[in-house]
């Protein structure tokens, strides 16, 4: 009978090897239920490579939709590294494009109001409705133990519906479920507007959100494995009872994590409605906030892997509206995570085969 | 003009599907192991239920919430991974197959839903009898023997004892010789299986129909959130799940009439103003997730306490 | 089971109520048990002696069902037996008390005592079963209430049901592994006591212990194991010294020689007035609790588990509320968080070394800097200084002879004498003020907890005070300039420089003093 022991200490080149083998792993297998069902998985991987790498124009496309998966993954890293579990990055998202959307159509600010005071504003806007968002379950959990994976969960519902009265309702264009375009002080300056500077930027509508995502990672990084907090951080995520015996504010930790793991998912749906879609609809994420967990599983490893998992995640959110079946990259996800989570198994055991033994007494 | 019985029976129908799934989680919780898998598996059992014939396709529900809580159980137990990240994982892929499986499946309610009842004696009780025991789908009567079942299962038996044991402290329970891998398995997999069979209520009961995901439209983390308000208990459990079958009842009832208390109903569907009846249920389980968790604090009782620890033979702790 | 030819009796006209030959279990990197034989006679107090890591728990899980031994064979009254789990072993009569009870906290006793019987099968009738416990409970003359709920009992009560429980199931032969771990000496007087009667009625005792005293005073037989062998096979305890058993269990001559010196007590470092707190459970643990430590003094608390000395540690470091006064070299820190206890200078060596004192699966240089983290060369402002960080950790490990691959290893693989000096290391390295040490050398052996012995009493030497809660008398004994004597929350007693000769009055006023 095989079973598990810890390792004591895994080798350094273990854990992306291990990780690059899941994601090859749950393609092939993501390949052979697509068979099963009836499709051409061959056909359809080349088409996902191709429509999201094939030319520079889709390149770009491909990074505009990773902006947003960089800030919401990051969101739900830092809270993950508390064991904090945040499954409302969507709905923190979908509050943030909200509150940027309220500074534009809500505030009723004078035509011509310049980028330089609309852009900040935005931004601040789409990142306080996303921290009140993750404050709530935040503080329910620091004061009344309320478990979070619930909270978060509901709350995602709550901010669909939100947003879908407002895009139905009182912002709706003519009768549509979305809102009428931003004025163009309200757009996030893309690549494409240095088309006649350098024409090789012509059409390319990388915006720069990706900058903001960016510096946030940089940020993280920097603070995790630098600063006090990510050492206590560190700690609270290890051992709850040994930071309190450490003298960590436990439950203001908690609070703090979740609004700005709130603010910055916030922040993703400001930079989505800002600087790709320059409106507010109802289908503005396509499942942002979930896709995140697995790219935040991903970065107990490294800040830097939350980027590149972005882009091909990006890649297949992108080339993956035109599949069918649309439940297709959702299985792919869920096969990719489960691969994920046995080679972290791997990682932290080695596999032994033999007699049951146990822990000496 | 809303009518309050109809409303109540349409409520308990709907109930039924929070129930299955609720229950089933109990199983499993009890066992210590947290199964956040439920929605994915709801899925799919919903769009087993397209196999044509609906006892078949009843079948199939069940075994393929069944199959599904396999992996998170070979997961969790044996490779002993975090625990919550296989149950959304499995969601992942539960609702993900379930979506290409009913890819092309009509949201019209063409196919064949299981045969409805209505109990010659029980249904002429009065106030009662209407609501519970008349023209109902036999998978609510499946229900109503269900939860009593499972409370007498869980309190008053030997394996009842034991699972209760091997949520509480495994090392206990395996220092008597109980088997607390399998136990696990064990209802991890009924878990699995209710959870595939309140999918199938959806499509073979109550709304016969695919609508994608929102065919389950989060009702399975409802149903997580129920076990915990429920305290873990069925019989709770079952009041929670009625409660909130009828309050979706209400809530689709009242998007549907034109004219509320003499006025214009704002609430109407295809006007803005319904979106917040839309938030209601949700909000609604918040708020019943706080109360529960208020009363463990009080009451010093909660959660199974080994609920979400792998169990290491040797390892102290839980 | 199989069972298969009796094998011929052994001396007397009874055969051996239990018998191991050649029993060989390994574990990764240790053999726990090398062809290890034992046996026991029906109706005898036999005791297995031996320190912590010696393998005399690995033989007795072997022989209780819980592990396959590697090689080996097993005979119960004669009979060979296999046990493939602690099912086969109860149903041939053999039941083990462990260190940590086997409980389910949440139910009840009888519930308890069900769960390891196999009648009824399914459906259950607890009244019949809590008639049963009541009965068994006054034939040993043990006394439980078989509707009482565990977390409601006492550590002793505990240890009672564990008994009850193995009885019920028809046990004949009883392992205690460190039974009298967790009592006060009244009540490991009337366990023995117990012990005896149980004996007289044919039942057979195994008693696993590292107390040289108690074994001497209890058992019919010794036997003595070191590093996974038997030095000494049932010897009767008749003219053998508690040096000789040492030298059986160490393989030296054993004699703590304890470098101390005098100190005059200096200015009163903490000061505990009238305090009340709460238990986990919420019950009253402290009612009232006061006392003093002053600069270069060690005070000891003797107490039986259960009487307020976990939550009085609790409250001095900040980790409970509390209402009272707590006052740390003249600063109050009664009911405010840990941050200020910290910051007024209290060093906390906790109870539960992996639980609360450590980050398991943190590296040995996270572990280390806990208490230095805050404030510079390690901290920068918001930042922390790696470099620094990990000479601190290099330079503690060197001091303190902390054995780790690197320093980077994570801390769960380090044993628990390792794992003490860590804590005592990172501790002390604080410079504080006064320091609370909980249980310092639980399951450590006797070269660590001689090693953590004479940390203390250096520290002692160079000025801090040390608050010292210990279950072991004699550790108090040797270390305590006074004692101090915890009874249901309140200190109640107090002893100037305690000898050996105050063990019964200590004793006496553990449980509760003149009734």
């Amino acid at each position: 009978m095989i079973h598990l022991e810890p390792r004591g200490q895994p080798p350094r080149w273990l854990s992306p090897l291990l990780t690059v083998a899941a994601v090859v792993v749950a393609l092939v297998i993501g390949a052979v239920v697509l068979a099963l069902v009836g499709g051409d998985p061959l056909k359809s991987y080349l088409h996902i490579v191709d429509a999201a790498f094939g030319d520079i124009g889709v390149l770009s496309d491909t990074l505009v939709k990773a902006t947003p998966l960089i800030l919401t993954g990051l969101a739900c890293a830092l809270a993950f590294r508390m064991r904090l579990w945040n499954i409302g990055a969507e709905g923190q998202f979908l509050l943030g494009a909200w509150g940027a959307s309220f500074v534009v159509l809500g505030l009723g600010l004078p035509e011509g109001t310049p980028a330089i005071v609309l852009i900040p504003a935005m931004m601040l806007a789409g990142a306080l409705a996303g921290a009140i968002w993750g404050f709530i379950p935040g503080i329910l959990r620091a004061r009344l133990g309320v478990n979070e994976i619930i909270t978060t969960l509901m709350l995602n519902y709550v901010a669909l519906a939100w947003v879908q009265f407002w895009v139905f309702g009182p912002w709706s264009e003519g009768g549509f479920q979305q809102t009428a375009t931003f004025p163009r002080e309200a757009w996030l300056p893309r690549l494409t507007d240095f088309g006649k500077d350098i024409p090789l930027f012509s059409g390319l509508t990388t915006h720069v959100g990706l900058v903001f995502a960016l510096i946030a990672t940089a940020v993280g990084w920097v603070v995790v494995s630098r600063t006090r907090w990510g050492y206590e951080m560190r700690l609270m995520g290890d051992n709850a009872a040994a930071a309190r015996y450490a003298g960590i504010d436990i439950r203001r930790y908690i609070v703090v994590i979740f609004a700005i793991s709130g603010a910055l998912a916030g922040l993703a749906g400001m930079s989505e409605v800002a600087g790709s879609v320059h409106r507010l609809q109802d289908r503005i994420s396509p499942g942002y906030g979930f896709t995140a967990i697995i790219i935040a599983y991903l970065a107990h490893l490294g800040p830097w892997r939350v980027v590149v998992a972005s882009i091909l995640f990006g890649a297949l959110i992108l080339a993956g509206r035109e599949i069918q079946p649309s439940g297709v990259p959702a299985m792919i996800q869920g096969i990719i995570l489960f691969c994920l989570i046995v080679a972290d198994v791997f990682t932290r055991y080695r596999v032994v085969a033999g007699r049951r033994a146990a822990a000496a007494a | 003009m809303i009518d309050l019985t109809l409303i109540l029976a349409a409520g308990v129908a709907s109930g039924t599907i929070l129930l299955f799934a609720a229950v089933g989680e109990i199983f499993a919780e009890r066992a210590g192991v947290l199964n956040l898998g439920v929605e994915g598996m709801m899925l799919m059992g919903a769009v087993a239920g397209f196999s044509g014939n609906p006892w078949i396709g009843l079948l199939l529900a069940m075994l393929a919430g069944a199959a599904l809580s396999l992996i998170h159980a070979v997961v969790t137990i044996h490779l002993r991974a975090e625990q919550v990240i296989s149950g959304l994982a499995l969601t992942f892929l539960g609702s993900g197959v379930a979506r290409v499986l009913g890819d092309g499946l009509s949201s019209a309610g063409s196919i064949e839903t299981l045969p409805r009842l209505t109990i010659p004696l029980l249904s002429q009780v009065p106030l009662l009898g209407p609501i519970l025991f008349r023209d109902q789908s036999i998978l609510t009567y499946v229900g109503f023997v269900l939860v009593p079942v499972a409370w007498y299962w869980i309190d008053r038996t030997r394996p009842g004892l034991n699972l209760r044991a091997v949520g509480e402290r495994p090392a206990a329970a395996d220092a008597q010789g109980v088997d607390v891998v399998r136990v696990r398995y064990a209802y991890v997999l009924v878990g699995g299986l209710l959870a595939g069979l309140a999918g199938a209520t959806i499509t073979l009961a109550i709304s016969p129909g695919w609508f994608g995901d929102q065919t389950v439209a989060g009702r399975g983390w409802i149903a997580v959130g129920l076990v915990i308000f429920a305290q873990w208990s069925p019989i709770r459990a079952a009041v929670g799940a009625y409660l909130f079958g009828a309050i979706f009842r209400f809530i689709l009832d009242l998007q549907g009439v034109k004219s509320l208390l003499g006025f214009d109903n704002p609430f109407q569907a295809g006007r803005s103003a319904t979106f917040f009846l839309e938030m209601l249920p949700y909000a609604f389980v918040v708020l019943v997730v706080i109360v529960g968790s208020r009363e463990a604090l009080r009451r010093r009782v909660g959660a199974p306490a080994a609920l979400g620890i792998p169990y290491v033979r040797g390892e102290r702790g839980a | 089971m199989t069972a298969t030819e009796p094998s011929a009796p052994r001396t007397g006209s009874l055969p051996l109520a239990l018998e191991a030959r050649g029993i060989v279990k390994a574990f990764p990197g240790v053999l726990a048990n090398d062809h290890v034989d034992f046996d026991l006679r029906p109706g005898e107090v036999h005791a297995l002696l031996g320190e912590n890591g010696a393998g005399k728990s690995t033989l007795m899980n072997v022989l209780a069902g819980l592990y396959r031994p590697d090689e080996g064979a097993i005979r119960v009254d004669g009979r060979e037996v296999e046990f493939r789990s602690p099912r086969d072993a109860i149903a041939a009569g053999i039941g083990m008390v462990h260190q940590h009870f086997t409980l389910v906290p949440s139910q009840t006793v009888a519930e308890n005592a069900l769960l390891g019987l196999d009648r009824p099968r399914f459906r259950l009738d607890l009244k019949h079963t809590e008639a049963q416990v009541a009965g068994l409970a006054r034939d040993v003359r043990l006394h439980v209430d078989p509707r009482a709920r565990i977390w409601q009992l006492s550590v002793g009560e505990q240890q009672r049901v564990e008994i009850i429980k193995l009885l019920v199931q028809g046990a004949r032969v009883l392992i205690l592994d460190e039974p009298t771990a967790v009592l006060a000496p009244q009540e490991i007087a009337d366990l023995f006591a117990t012990l005896r009667s149980m004996v007289a009625t044919g039942t057979s005792v195994v008693f696993i212990s590292h107390k040289l005293g108690e074994v001497l005073s209890i058992a019919d037989r010794i036997t003595v194991m070191r590093g996974g062998l038997v030095t000494a096979a049932g010897i009767a305890p008749e003219g053998v010294t508690r040096a000789d058993l040492a030298r059986l269990m160490v393989g030296r001559p054993v004699l703590e020689q304890l470098k101390r010196i005098e100190v005059e007590p200096g200015r009163l470092v903490l000061k505990v007035d009238e305090v009340h707190a709460d238990s986990d459970r919420g019950v009253p643990a402290l009612r009232g609790a006061s006392l003093e430590v002053h600069a270069g003094e060690i005070v000891g608390i003797a107490a039986v588990a259960g009487n307020g000395q976990s939550e009085l540690a609790h409250v001095i470091t900040g980790l409970r509320s509390c209402t009272g006064r707590v006052t740390i070299d003249g600063r109050d820190v009664a009911g405010r968080p840990a941050r200020e206890a910290i910051a007024a200078g209290v060093g906390h060596v906790p109870e539960d070394r992996a639980g609360v004192g450590s980050a398991p699966n943190l590296s040995l240089v996270d572990n280390l800097i806990l208490r230095a983290f805050r404030r510079p060369p390690l901290a920068r402002g918001p930042m922390l200084d790696d470099g620094a960080a990990r000479d601190k950790a290099e330079g503690l490990r060197e001091a303190y002879a902390i054995s780790a691959p690197t320093i980077d290893a994570p801390v769960r693989i380090l044993s628990g004498g390792n794992l003490q000096r860590l804590i005592l290391a990172r501790e002390i390295d604080s410079a504080p003020k006064v320091l609370i040490a909980v249980q310092p050398t639980r399951g450590l052996d006797v070269g660590a907890i001689e090693g953590v012995h004479q940390l203390l009493l250096d520290l002692r030497a160079k000025g801090t005070g040390i608050l010292l809660i210990s279950e072991e008398l004699e550790e108090l004994l040797a270390l305590a300039d006074r004692v101090l004597v915890m009874y249901e929350g309140r200190v109640t007693a107090n002893f100037d420089s305690p000898t050996g000769g105050d063990v019964e009055a200590i004793g006496l006023q553990m449980t509760g003093g003149d009734a």
